[in-house]
């Protein structure tokens, strides 16, 4: 099956909630909704469920509109933020109820409850409450009777947001290994660039109610195709900053300045919106025409096994994501190095310009990309 | 301010506890130095709550002591033990304005009107409270209440210690890091000692000198945020800090030498040494994924071995130390990294790399640098 949404728009009490967005999901694909709170990635979902109207547009499925048809008519899972189970029943029953509701035999019930519950692994809980169990296993739970049903489409709204990191973790592993060999289409919302990243597939990122960019995912992320974009599918957020190009040299912020080089020197002179990604500012210099700035450290943000580094000086204010723990003092003054050649270009309204050469990238499938230039 | 010194402190709810099961904190001796700021660190369950509760008082401890400065305090209040804390959830004064709020607990203590002027003033200012100490506490956003709350805490200077309780929860997450921020300034100018709760190991390492890293009512791992991540003592310290966290494998000793599926690790004499005499159930090698090397297409190690002849290969395989042959199961492109998922035997395990670098299908050779390579006895580290 595959849903496709044309211009659907969608205003509550005057307020544009989703702004004409068109998408196409094809059958079997996982799909990522990337957005931060009030996005509109929830009201989406329900659009597309059939929980809620659109203003304006259609919904199709395989072709056929299906708009005005609610949610029980259509073959839908949906799997929420709160662990949603029913709380009188084992999880067995729980997991079962989707095929009592449409009547299925005693033993195929029976044969699917198990062969979902040993998917999710929760097969040695099935006589238990949900309460008695974990917030990762009210979690599995309340997935286990999403994906029994055989849905046609299954909604995800940030179904990992309420559990810790660990467990996070793992279930974001297991969800594309769950979603590998189904004709599903899985819409998977998320605040998260990395949990987007992680689960692979389409994103697409929704700003303001508007689907701002849609594609494979590692092509989005590695090719925004505005500021807002670029901003949003990276964590920390990418590094902007404005300035501009003379017929020698580069100036950010009116203050750091460093000689025009071959990867720049297409743009012409103007003013830009310049960016820089966490993960490619270094401590030290990597390359010769890495340009050095003097800062102070705000906050050195350590997660177990990487550091985000806050920096600032009187112009600039920048975040490193580095590998490794890196402890300072705040207030301590350090020097950080940007790799000129790595620097995305925007025009002053946000529409990218200029994309930084990278190496070759293998993707998922093993095939390399390359000949990265966009613009 | 206080020197914190847990001594043999045990605690069990049970009147009669049996064994370990019995134990929410099983027996411990600590010392948390003055001034120092320190986490508490780990997963639901793991008795840090408890823990937290015998340091400030609300429970009393069935077996030890806790002293402050070296003076008992087991059978002290809060009040008496003279403990600011700081909650999930502000704990202030809906109605009151924010400057009565930070004026209360000065108040209590009989301060002067000028001396509680003077002191709310340095700690609106340091909390960049000074534009709302007007207004009534109910009227602020969720942040603001919680730094009123801190601020309640940091206003008395008399404290023993500051504990803190999952404080950021509330707070929007764009703008945690600045309050991240400001708790590190807070400590460093004042050098209060501060005790921060948490199951977040980005809360604790950012905030915390040194980390109690807490399971099964143990405290696994005192350290540093660089000694969880370069060196963890205990195999849970290795799966709960770092994402993915720490690879381990099933290891055998046996004639003095150690092995990884059938292939012998290089070994120190000390280790081994070590090992024959360390009495053990189960034994594992971990490293983590951020110290695994996977070799590069254009290595020239890596054309030999793919040579065809036999014997070179062998021969190559034994000169480099710790190297195996495995199978990439998958390969997760995490924009800034990759996360190369493979399989050694019948062990997976995970690889991190920098975003430039290239994996091939099917088979790769990875190696296992010595210092990065751990030794785990019964899931302690052998060290």
């Amino acid at each position: 099956m595959s849903l496709t949404l044309e211009k659907i728009t969608k205003v509550v009490d005057g307020e544009l909630h989703i702004n004409d967005v068109n998408l196409n999901f094809e059958p079997g694909s996982f799909n990522v909704l990337l957005g931060r709170t009030l996005a509109g990635k929830t009201t989406l979902m329900r659009l597309m469920a059939g929980l809620e109207k659109p203003t304006s547009g259609r919904v199709l499925m395989n072709g056929a509109d299906m708009t005005g048809v609610p949610v029980r008519q259509r073959n839908v899972s949906m799997v929420y933020q709160q662990f949603i189970n029913y709380p009188n029943l084992s999880v067995y029953d729980n997991i079962a109820s989707p095929l009592r509701l449409a009547g299925d035999d005693k033993q195929t019930i029976d044969r699917k409850v198990r062969e979902t519950a040993e998917i999710l692994r929760i097969e040695n809980f099935l006589t238990r409450m949900p309460l008695e169990l974990s917030g990762g296993q009210q979690q599995r739970t309340a997935m286990a009777r999403a994906l029994i049903k055989d849905a046609d489409l299954i909604l995800f709204d940030e179904p990992l947001v309420n559990l810790d990191y660990k467990l996070r973790e793992e279930l974001r592993q297991e969800m594309r290994e769950l979603f590998k060999v189904r004709n599903t289409i899985a819409v998977y919302a998320t605040t998260e660039p990395n949990e987007a990243l992680a689960l692979g597939g389409t994103t697409t990122v929704l700003h303001e109610g508007r689907a701002i960019q849609y594609g494979e995912t590692a092509e989005v992320y590695n090719f925004p195709d505005t500021v807002a974009c670029a901003e949003l599918f990276s964590e920390p957020p990418l590094n902007l900053t404005k300035g501009e190009i003379s017929d020698s040299e580069v100036t950010l912020d009116q203050a750091t300045h460093f000689p025009l080089n071959a990867d720049l020197a297409g743009l012409g002179r103007g003013n830009y919106i310049f960016g820089v990604r966490p993960s490619h500012l270094a401590l030290f210099p990597v390359n010769e025409d890495d340009l050095e700035i003097s800062v102070k450290v705000e906050l050195a943000e350590i997660s177990g096994s990487e550091t985000f580094l806050h920096v600032r000086n009187k112009h600039l204010s920048l975040v490193l994501h580095l590998t490794g723990i890196y402890q300072y003092e705040v207030d301590a003054p350090i020097k950080v190095y940007m790799p000129t050649h790595k620097i995305f270009v925007f025009d002053e309204d946000g529409k990218i310009l200029k994309v930084p050469t990278r190496l070759p990238i293998v993707n998922q499938t093993g095939q390399v990309s390359g000949g990265l230039q966009h613009g | 301010m206080a020197e914190i010194h847990l001594k043999q402190l045990a605690h069990s709810y049970s009147d009669n506890p049996q064994g370990h099961k019995d134990y929410a904190i099983r027996e411990m001796d600590h010392v948390w130095e003055k001034g120092g700021a320190y986490a508490l660190l780990g997963p639901s369950g793991c008795g840090k709550s408890t823990l937290l509760n015998i340091i400030s008082g609300l429970v009393t401890p069935s077996e030890g002591q806790i002293l402050f400065d070296g003076h008992e305090v087991n059978s002290l209040t809060p009040q008496q033990r003279n403990i600011a804390q700081v909650f999930q959830f502000p704990v202030i004064y809906d109605t009151m304005s924010v400057y009565d709020n930070l004026a209360f607990p000065l108040r209590n203590v009989g301060k002067s009107e000028a001396e509680i002027s003077a002191k709310v003033k340095d700690i609106s200012y340091m909390l960049e409270l000074e534009n709302v100490l007007k207004k009534k506490a109910k009227n602020l956003t969720a942040d603001e209440k919680q730094k009123v709350s801190m601020g309640r805490g940091l206003v008395r200077d008399d404290v023993s210690a500051i504990l803190f309780d999952e404080p950021l929860t509330v707070i929007d997450p764009h703008l945690k890091w600045k309050l991240r921020r400001k708790l590190k300034q807070i400590h460093e100018q004042f050098n209060i000692t501060m005790v921060y709760v948490t199951h977040d190991q980005l809360e604790a390492s950012t905030f915390a000198d040194k980390i109690a890293v807490m399971y099964g009512g143990q405290v696994v791992q005192f350290g540093t945020p660089r000694e969880l991540f370069e060196k963890p003592e205990h195999t849970f310290v290795g799966y709960f800090i770092g994402s993915p966290g720490m690879n381990f494998f099933d290891a055998n000793f046996q004639q003095n030498e150690l092995y990884l599926d059938g292939h012998q690790i290089a070994l120190s004499k000390e280790m081994k040494s070590k090992l024959a005499i360390t009495p053990y159930n189960n034994l594992k090698l971990g490293i983590r994924p951020e110290f695994v090397e996977v070799l590069e297409a254009d290595s020239p190690l890596l054309s030999q071995l793919n040579s065809d002849d036999a014997n070179t290969k062998a021969a190559l395989l034994d000169s480099c130390e710790n190297c195996f042959k495995c199978e990439v199961q998958v390969v997760s492109d995490l924009g800034t990294y990759k996360i190369v998922s493979l399989k050694l035997g019948n062990t997976e395990f995970k690889a991190r790399l920098p975003e430039e670098q290239a994996v091939p299908n099917g088979s790769v050779y990875v190696r296992f640098p010595g210092n990065w390579l751990k030794v785990y006895a019964d899931e302690y580290l052998v060290d």
